[in-house]
């Protein structure tokens, strides 16, 4: 083996997202496997590298998963990286391919997340013997979630989203209610959406405020699910069956970014330089530009954070993705459709399962297996996950026959 | 804690107490580039030399967001902001102002304020901060 150039995603799957009282993680990411190697019609046997990625569970889930699948004492590398962990499993398996050290890869995600209600907040509470003693980084006497700012995922992204309507004007409830609103109208297509339910404007903008400007239909839905891939090398694909070939989907971008330094990401994450600096290399890598793209499945975790995500991945000029988002242009039917699945707000957002499964929604458009959701035509996909603190990865999808 | 009690102790180290409130950062004195907690190498440049600095007691709301759902005990609903303090982001809470989108607004004028957290078993009390709208 030597190292290879080009790279493809030769089987692929996503469990239904939802709620799963009676599997385990193992059990649903073993789903996903056994999904994906049926799909890429290859066993075990062919794999060179497991990477995988679960981080609410007990830890070494490659292993527990292989005792589930098939234990061949291949390397496992379990990675984690906030709700990048799904994008960086995959990025790792292509790693190894794209050096040469093996030429097929395995990766998989998983959480279980179903009733895990908020996340991101809280902190230790104050001593039992009552005296302001002061602990941790910061000397902090009480617990700073909620007395300094909020640490809760909401009420981050929505001050995201806010601070870039300050930036540039625009913004309002409303306007974000509307991204949900699509969305949720998106996921109605999807039969494997945690759920399915169109939404009206005021039902979003009626539902129980979580952070302002996010209520709760505007917040990423916790539940239960996997998604694993198999990827290989160019020139391991050119041995494989016409069938193989013609179904695998060209990774021609694989990028994955953390924060350069900037002033205020030291007391608000700042999800928009990484993000721009993932396109930038994308795009470079891939050839193309976002003109390009027939459908992007991007990381909207809140409302408030598909907005800014329209910017930093350059689908709109600079400054300009409120009007993006009214020209109509992210509807399925719209000039460049943006989370046809139904995103992260209604298709779930089980968290290390996200950064696979958004390839999975690009790979069936580009293989025209989308259904009864297919985008006409779609032949270059884009997905997008960010997980906070920050980590961002962007894969570029190719149709074999564009 | 000593035998000596402290009358007042800050909620957190970088807010300094006495008759005029403020808080400080750790400034590298290679690029200038401020943070609130101890750095090994500055983040920007990764010179490894700070000093103290004062931070601007007063500033613009740059963003917010009204928490209206919070971990236990946590009481809601509270504004969280970021605040541009002459150049220097800071986190923290607005206050002394209703906490709506009728009364809270990017652009906003703010100042530092502090508040008593309580008195414990010792006598201490503790001071926390936020920031109250000045008018423009």
């Amino acid at each position: 083996m030597s190292a290879s150039d080009e790279i493809w995603i030769l089987g692929i799957h996503m469990t239904k997202f939802g709620k799963y009282p009676n599997h385990d993680v193992v059990d649903l990411g073993a789903e996903a496997i056994m999904g994906a190697l049926a799909d890429a019609q290859v066993t075990m046997a062919d794999i060179g590298i497991l990477a995988a990625g679960n981080l609410m569970g007990s830890g070494g889930i490659g292993q527990q998963l292989q005792k589930q699948v098939g234990q061949t004492g291949i390397p496992v590398f379990n990675v984690s990286n906030a709700c990048a962990t799904g994008a960086t499993a995959l990025r790792t398996a292509i790693m190894a391919v794209k050096a040469g050290e093996v030429d097929m890869g395995l990766a998989v995600g998983v959480e279980k997340l179903a009733g895990a209600g908020l996340l991101g907040g809280g902190g230790k509470s104050k001593s039992d013997d009552n005296v302001w003693s002061p602990s941790g980084r910061y000397g902090a006497v009480a617990p700073t979630d909620g007395r300094i700012g909020t640490d809760t995922m909401p009420g981050v992204f929505a001050q995201i989203g806010m601070e870039y309507g300050h930036k540039y004007g625009g913004t309002s409830f409303e306007l974000f209610a509307r991204i949900s609103e699509k969305n949720h109208s998106h996921s109605t297509l999807n039969p494997l959406a945690a759920y399915n339910k169109a939404m009206s404007l005021e039902q979003i903008m009626g539902d129980i405020m979580i952070a302002y400007p996010n209520t709760r239909p505007m917040c990423s839905a916790n539940c239960d699910g996997a998604a694993a891939a198999v990827v290989v090398s160019g020139a391991k694909l050119k041995t494989l069956s016409l069938e193989q070939q013609r179904r695998a989907i060209k990774v021609t971008a694989s990028v994955l970014t953390s924060d350069p330094w900037q002033e205020a990401c030291q007391i608000l994450p700042d999800v928009n330089t990484l993000t721009r600096n993932a396109a930038l290399q994308a795009y470079e890598l891939a050839g193309v530009g976002p003109e390009d793209l027939d459908l992007v499945e991007l990381h909207d975790c809140f409302a408030t954070a598909e907005l800014v995500h329209y910017d930093n991945l350059m689908l709109c000029e600079e400054g300009g993705a409120v009007d993006f988002f009214n020209s109509g242009a992210p509807w399925r039917d719209g000039r460049l459709p943006v989370n046809v699945s139904g995103g992260l707000q209604s298709k779930g957002h089980p968290i290390s399962a996200t950064g696979i499964a958004n390839i999975w929604e690009v790979c069936q458009h580009l293989r025209n297996e989308g259904g009864q959701r297919q985008i006409e035509g779609a032949k270059v996909g884009l997905a997008h996950v960010i997980g906070l603190g920050s980590a961002c990865g962007i894969h570029v999808l190719e149709s074999s026959a564009a | 804690m000593t035998d000596t009690v402290a009358s007042q102790v800050p909620l957190v180290e970088y807010l300094v107490l006495g008759d005029k409130p403020h808080l400080v950062a750790q400034e590298c004195t290679s690029c200038g580039a401020r943070f609130f907690d101890r750095r090994n190498a500055c983040a920007k440049c990764f010179a490894t030399d700070f000093r103290q600095v004062d931070i601007a007691t007063t500033g613009v709301v740059r963003t917010f967001t009204i928490v209206a759902y919070a971990a236990p005990g946590i009481p809601v609903p509270f504004v969280s902001a970021v605040i541009d303090c002459e150049g220097t982001s800071v986190r923290a809470n607005l206050i002394e102002v209703p906490a709506d989108p009728e009364h809270v607004s990017t652009g906003m004028n703010v100042e530092l304020a502090t508040y008593s957290l309580g008195v414990d078993d010792n006598g201490a009390e503790a001071i926390g901060f936020g920031f109250r709208p000045v008018a423009a």
